[in-house]
């Protein structure tokens, strides 16, 4: 099983020898204290790369769709324009706050910071790598979808707390909408723990290989399936296109952030795009192996026995190498998640719940039923375990 | 280390208060380098332009009370599912599956048929139609020729 990244860290006795100088120093048990340290500082550098991955985000963003549109996309701050999320940033500091004089002021600054919360908290799980998973909950999933939920919650209060028309019909839009995605990304996400037996992250990931063909998205007929629903149960829940309903500007100007301004609208857009990550890390972790890689690289025993290398840098180049496969497979998925934006039309809004509950919920139930009665039959093996087997011993075997 | 303690959760506080923070701090900034001229034109509610017209918080409509309904019943069906999916796995190994595989199709048929029923009633079409069909029509027809 993966370890979180304080025991991560305690395999190394220079790690022990820090605790045990602070310990001497401070003249009492400093294991609390430095737990405490090496997570603040995971989780300080995973925010903050999160906030660059978001703001790189809005530039890849504007540039792939300026691609798509034979456009040239920004391209004057920095070098190819990369600056351009700080220029933003701070053009949205500088902006004036207005409140509407008819909102509901608590609630009204209340709406971002749960947006911001909920997405944040959904971080500690996101498995990087098998030592820079902040904390491997063994509920891991299931925290993840009740977490991830504040952000409907958020995106609710923020249309009904500004009581403007256009506000308050974009969070109701986009309140339903979420919840009822809610169910089939629920039911998909199901089949996989089904398959790996357990709800952690560790135990998804560590059930997967390298190759795509140890991957959960082909482990069996039904699995695709469940992945084609999460990733379009993923683009609803985080409200992208072509399910932009809660903000779609040509119906309902900005749908539920018409009214906020400057640096409130600027955390709702962030949320926003740190959670498209979060859940692309989720089905990449969930579905495409996550940072596994190929020939067990990752746990870097073969640098240690090839090349001579000491076990602790054998260890960490392990580790950068499933951190490269992880943020591999995730930024593709955000690249897809950006493609289908400039792609597809937006959908009308009776037929977001069409897709939704007379679609979706009945293919993820039938992939549910598909993928029990395979690991009940094949004893949890994978297909290619069972064409193997199959093919290995002669005509048409069973799995016995 | 296989022992749980709410240690584990550290991260998740840690995260959540960072959260704060950054709300915090870049709201604070911003308070200091923005410029603040607040005026009754500014602070109205945007509506293209016109004067807004009484308040949004009004009646909304009835079809997302019955969406949440039923999103209810669907999610904690599925969170009820969880525990029985995560040791599911284990079961098959030791040869019990067959119980598992059983309460979970039990579970799954309830959601089934919950769907159906929805489907059936018309809860989930988004726009639902009040327009009597041509049967019923012609009955109020009939009643009426009749009177």
């Amino acid at each position: 099983m993966s370890p979180s990244l304080n025991e991560y860290l305690n395999q190394f006795e220079g790690h022990q020898k820090v605790i045990a100088t602070v310990t001497e120093v401070l003249g009492f048990d400093a294991t609390g204290l430095m737990t405490f340290i090496v997570f603040f500082t995971g989780a300080f550098v995973v925010v903050n790369v999160m906030a660059l991955v978001g703001g790189l985000g809005t530039y890849a963003e504007r540039k792939i769709s300026a691609d798509i549109q034979l456009r040239q996309g920004p391209n004057r701050v920095g070098p190819y324009g990369l600056l351009q999320f700080l220029a933003d940033g701070v053009k949205m500091i500088m902006k004036e706050d207005i409140f509407p004089a008819q909102a509901d002021k608590t609630l009204f600054n209340l709406a971002p910071l749960l947006a911001l919360i909920g997405v944040f908290a959904t971080l500690a799980v996101v498995p990087f790598s098998s030592g820079l998973t902040l904390a491997n909950l063994n509920v891991g999933v299931f925290y993840l979808i009740g977490v991830s939920s504040l952000v409907g919650v958020a995106v609710f209060l923020g249309g009904y707390s500004a009581n403007s028309k256009w506000s308050m019909l974009g969070g109701m839009r986009g309140a339903s909408q979420i919840i009822s995605y809610e169910v089939p990304v629920t039911i998909s996400i199901l089949t996989i723990v089904l398959i790996s037996g357990g709800m952690s992250f560790g135990s998804f990931v560590g059930g997967q290989g390298g190759f795509p063909h140890e991957w959960y998205i082909f482990h069996n007929p039904f699995t695709f399936i469940g992945f084609f629903v999460f990733f379009v149960g993923m683009l609803a829940e985080t409200n992208r296109a072509p399910f932009d309903l809660p903000e779609a500007e040509s119906e309902l100007v900005s749908g539920y952030h018409t009214e906020y301004t400057g640096m409130r609208f600027g955390l709702f857009a962030l949320a926003e795009y740190i959670e498209v990550f979060v859940l692309c890390g989720v089905a990449a972790a969930a579905f495409l192996g996550g940072y596994r890689v190929p020939f067990n690289l990752g746990d870097g025993v073969v640098f240690v026995e090839k090349l001579g290398l000491p076990p602790i840098i054998g260890k960490n180049i392990g580790q950068v190498l499933q951190l490269g496969a992880f943020l591999t497979k995730t930024l593709f998925l955000y690249y897809v998640v950006i493609w289908v934006r400039w792609t597809f039309p937006r959908i009308r809004v009776d037929q977001v719940m069409t897709i939704c509950w007379k679609y979706l919920t009945p293919l993820a139930l039938f992939n549910l039923v598909g993928v029990t009665i395979w690991v009940f039959a094949f004893d949890g093996h994978s297909i290619w375990d069972v064409l193997g087997h199959m093919l290995s011993s002669g005509s048409g075997g069973g799995h016995h | 280390m296989t022992a749980y303690t709410l240690d584990v959760y550290m991260p998740v506080i840690i995260l959540m208060s960072l959260a704060v923070g950054l709300v915090l701090v870049s709201v604070f900034f911003a308070q200091i380098l923005r410029p603040f001229k607040p005026s009754s034109l500014k602070e109205q509610a945007y509506e293209c332009g016109e004067d807004p017209v009484g308040t949004a918080w009004s009646n909304f409509n009835v079809r997302f009370y019955v969406v949440s309904l039923i999103f209810i019943v669907f999610d904690v069906e599925g969170a009820l599912m969880f525990p029985v999916a995560a040791i599911f796995r284990k079961f098959v190994a030791i040869g019990e599956g067959a119980v598992l595989v059983g309460s979970l199709l039990v579970f799954i048929s309830v959601l089934v048929f919950g769907i159906i029923y929805c489907w059936s009633k018309g809860d989930l079409d988004w726009v639902r139609s009040f327009q009597l069909s041509d049967e019923q029509v012609n009955q109020l027809k009939g009643i009426e020729e009749k009177a």
